[in-house]
């Protein structure tokens, strides 16, 4: 084991070749499959499309995660995966709330609603 | 029973304690920069949020589906993806302390990234050309903030790459070395993570509707 090694065995989770070409593998073929639904327009259905091109989205986050930033429950005794969860839970609720309470405000009060007895 | 300690032996724990938690330097950075990562994070939900809620007002303006070049993104999107499988190989070689080797990978990073940003500003200097800047309709406003954020962090990966590039050519891979390609590995990453949701959101969904 060399000096780097060592010093940072414990602290630094890192890939492998092979790890780092299927990642890459994978996030061509997650790129390409919605950026090919949307220009080609393949699918008649737009909600559908819009739905599918998500979760692409989703699961190539997910490849990302595991293969190129090397995310795992165990570095730094889970400290990191703690701390993921965390922001992602404050994600959600800052994403869906926003849309939500948004598109409520948008509906409901377009202008002349006030008028109506 | 436990007996009450002295107040010389609750000194003494006290004192032996402060020292038992001392760590080796740097022995905390990644996480630290982990953290640094997902306040990150939030900025960027923050601006997708406003994406989502302003994405469709237009103001009479352009529609994304008359501006955006998608194919112009795919090339985007694909130079973001190689300049991270680049910079793997770079962390690869640091590791095995190959000095030119991860040193040609980390140019090569650098060029991609340099690609990127030149297609970014490229499609941002059409836009505002054609009248549709950021002033035009809330829909652009918030598109040149998320997408404009985006592009700062990757300037600012690019101007850390340059130095660590000189850092790595003074003094080769010393574990400081490694310890910093490894946060640059992992900001370099996540705004590929960060990209994801770019192209998704703003252009693919955009375009859709």
């Amino acid at each position: 084991m060399s000096t780097i090694d060592h010093a940072l065995a414990h602290e630094a989770p890192h890939g492998t070749l092979r790890e780092y070409l299927i990642g890459f593998g994978l996030s061509v073929v997650l790129t390409a499959i919605p950026f090919w639904l949307v220009m080609s327009g393949a699918l008649a259905s737009k909600q559908a499309t819009g739905f599918i091109i998500m979760g692409f989205a989703v699961v190539q986050i997910v490849v990302h995660m595991i293969y190129f930033l090397h995310m795992n429950a165990k570095s730094d005794e889970g400290w990191t995966m703690v701390a993921l969860v965390f922001t992602l839970i404050l994600v959600v609720i800052a994403l869906a709330g926003s849309l939500w309470i948004m598109h409520h405000l948008n509906t409901n009060m377009m202008p002349g609603m006030m008028q109506v007895p | 029973m436990t007996r009450m300690l002295t107040a010389a032996e609750v000194e003494a724990v006290a004192f032996h304690d402060l020292h038992e938690h001392e760590h080796a330097a740097g022995g905390s950075t990644m996480l630290g920069f982990w953290i640094y990562l997902m306040s990150d994070c939030l900025i960027f939900a923050v601006l997708f949020a406003m994406y989502g809620v302003l994405g469709a007002s237009y103001a009479g303006g352009p529609t994304p589906k008359e501006l955006f070049d998608l194919n112009l993104v795919a090339v985007n999107t694909s130079m973001l993806l190689l300049s991270s499988i680049t910079y793997g190989f770079a962390m690869l070689e640091a590791r095995r302390h190959r000095v030119a080797a991860a040193q040609v990978w980390l140019a090569i990073t650098g060029l991609f990234g340099l690609a990127f940003l030149g297609i970014e500003l490229f499609e941002f200097h059409h836009l505002i050309l054609e009248g549709a800047g950021p002033q035009r309709s809330a829909f652009l406003s918030s598109f040149f903030a998320l997408v404009g954020t985006h592009g700062l962090h990757v300037s600012v990966g690019i101007i850390w790459l340059a130095t660590l590039m000189v850092q790595v050519g003074k003094h080769g891979v010393v574990p400081a070395n490694y310890r910093r390609l490894n946060c640059l590995s992992l900001f370099w990453h996540f705004l590929d993570v960060v990209w994801i949701g770019v192209f998704t959101i703003v252009y693919l969904l955009s375009t859709l509707r």
